[in-house]
């Protein structure tokens, strides 16, 4: 068996006196789809700041495939494997799809300037892997609806080579035409062995794709449990304690 | 396609051959306005060297702009560094034995380029409003070029250099130097900003600073480069004035910050940061310059002059904000 794809060991974040995220011991494998829910200031947020390499933590171990990660900066997290996707997506809304998917990481020729051919064949592929028949390219990201905008946000961690994928309120920005989709796209990307850490609100979406899901409360972890012995009832009830 | 709130702004396609069509109405007016004397081959070359040094500075200006940042020192820089380019190769300036004037000029690029990473470092180290950084450097860098020879004219300068100026045997192939000088910077910038990392991060960082930051862009040191190719560039415009003039003197580049920041805005340049287009700039810088011209070829008094571009400016922003409007 091999070491697990995000595995948080003591993870400790505090604000002056207040412990936002209180010694969280948690685990994702490959191809997993653990939902994180509670209510507000619970901590979910500071955990995924904190995972996002935006928020300092004060104690305990985080590592990525086996491996020990700093998450010092949001370059750091990326580095390490982790992509997070914020529920406000950070896109630039000036550029298009393909300068959105390689930003800060931008393909050069060897005249030294960027290669746009190369860049749109590969974005092509990769939305084409994520939604068949995806066309906007060259739109401005501006002109794009949520769900769009969502995608080229993942585009941009698969290119990446995410292992690790933290997707804050994926649903919160969306119609309910839409939530369906984020559903079958996280299937799909746990299908190609992506771990994946959900956070929502919205638990009908947790239960609906999750395969574990993990209640917070006042910054602690109080239960993970498989899907299988959840319903609506008793996780409404977990989260309240 | 569901459309977002944003404020969409005209394609910079769209927006160059809006420039082209305003410029040749506006030379249109003048050539009847004055019989036919605007469109002369002497007043248009003229009017192409007049406009060369704002229409450099406005390349610049344009990637300041998109990164949601302004830089009002250019006039000042340009003043400065072409008072420290005249010292150091006049017979009577800074030196006992004044330099070869390639060295000046390289010197004064030199310096223009530390002064626009100075003001740079300002902004995007030391966290200091660029409206704040660069209205201390135009302060500062206005009062530097007096003290350089306490408000003596520098004359006369190297006869070479001043045919980088554009005068009777300052041209290559009929066009004069200063011209030449403009074209290979606004192609240089032109593919800097669409065409190379810098850029792109550039335009980044002016559509959204956040996304650029959580991209992994290093939105502090883009933000000191363009700074610091907007001083670079008042240098350029110091050796074209400079050269142009025969001499250093102490009203080079005065208020020339404004004609270059409405250059810039006029060719499309957004001042809330993320789009600008290269091209309409220099548009931007001609039009304008084709309007004072024009005027002075009429006999309008500097002070109407002055008042007429107000307007002009004032109307021509106010139709782009409409146009920004409903594009959405």
């Amino acid at each position: 068996m091999s070491a697990p794809a995000l595995e948080l060991a003591g993870v400790t974040v505090r604000f002056g006196g207040v412990t936002a995220v209180d010694s969280v011991d948690l685990s994702i494998g490959a191809g997993e789809v653990v939902a994180l829910v509670g209510h507000n200031g619970a901590g979910k947020t500071t955990l995924v700041e904190l995972l996002s390499g935006a928020l300092a933590r004060d104690a305990g171990e985080i590592h990525v495939n086996g491996r020990a990660a700093a998450l010092r900066s949001p370059r750091d997290a990326q580095l390490a494997g982790l992509a997070t996707l914020h529920q406000h997506l950070a896109l630039a809304d000036n550029l298009d799809v393909v300068a959105n998917v390689f930003l800060g990481h931008e393909l050069r020729a060897r005249s030294g300037l960027l290669d746009e051919r190369a860049m749109e064949d590969e974005a092509r592929a990769l939305l084409e892997r994520l939604a068949p028949g995806f066309a906007a390219l060259r739109e401005p990201v501006s002109q794009l609806s949520g769900g769009q905008r969502q995608l080229v946000a993942i585009a941009r961690a698969l290119r990446l080579h995410a292992k690790v994928l933290l997707l804050d309120e994926p649903t919160a920005a969306l119609g309910p035409g839409e939530r369906g989709r984020v559903v079958e796209l996280v299937a799909r990307l746990a299908a190609e062995q992506l771990a994946i850490l959900l956070v929502s609100h919205d638990l009908e979406t947790a239960l609906a794709v999750a395969h574990r899901v993990a209640v917070m409360r006042r910054g602690r972890l109080v239960a993970v449990r498989s899907r299988e012995e959840l319903d609506a009832a008793s996780l409404s009830a977990l989260i309240v304690g | 396609m569901p459309r977002s709130a944003v404020v969409g702004a005209p394609s910079p396609r769209t927006r160059v051959r809006a420039m082209l069509v305003a410029l040749a109405a506006l030379w249109l007016a003048l050539a009847l306005l004055s019989g036919g004397l605007f469109l002369s081959p002497r007043n248009l070359v003229n009017l192409a060297v007049q406009a060369s040094a704002v229409a450099v500075m406005a390349c610049g200006m344009v990637l300041v702009i998109t990164a949601r940042q302004i830089d009002l020192s250019v006039g000042s820089v340009l003043g400065f560094t072409g008072m420290v380019i005249a010292a150091l190769q006049a017979e009577d300036g800074l030196l006992a034995a004044p330099l070869p004037w390639p060295v000046a000029l390289l010197a004064g690029l030199a310096l223009a380029t530390a002064i626009g990473a100075w003001h740079g470092a300002w902004v995007a180290y030391a966290r200091l409003p660029s409206f704040v950084a660069t209205l201390a450097g135009l302060l500062i860098f206005r009062g530097a070029a007096w003290l350089v020879s306490d408000g003596r004219t520098l004359a006369p300068l190297a006869e070479d250099y001043v045919r980088i100026g554009g005068g009777p045997s300052g041209t290559i192939a009929g066009v004069p130097l200063p011209v030449l000088v403009l074209v290979a910077t606004a192609l240089g910038v032109h593919v800097l900003a669409t065409r190379t990392r810098f850029g792109r991060h550039v335009f980044a960082i002016g559509g959204s600073p956040r996304a650029a930051e959580l991209a992994g862009i290093d939105v502090r040191g883009v933000t000191l480069r363009a700074f610091a190719l907007s001083g670079a560039l008042a240098g350029v415009a110091a050796v074209l004035t400079t050269a142009r003039l025969g001499a250093g003197t102490n009203s080079m580049g005065m208020q020339a910050e404004l004609a270059v920041i409405a250059a810039a805005v006029l060719g499309g340049t957004s001042l809330a940061g993320g789009s600008g287009s290269v091209a309409g700039a220099v548009l931007g810088a001609l039009w304008m310059q084709s309007l004072e011209n024009g005027m002075v070829l009429l006999d309008v008094t500097s002070a109407l002059r002055q008042v007429i571009i107000g307007l002009v400016l004032l109307a021509a922003v106010a139709a782009d904000a409409r146009a920004r409007k409903s594009a959405t």
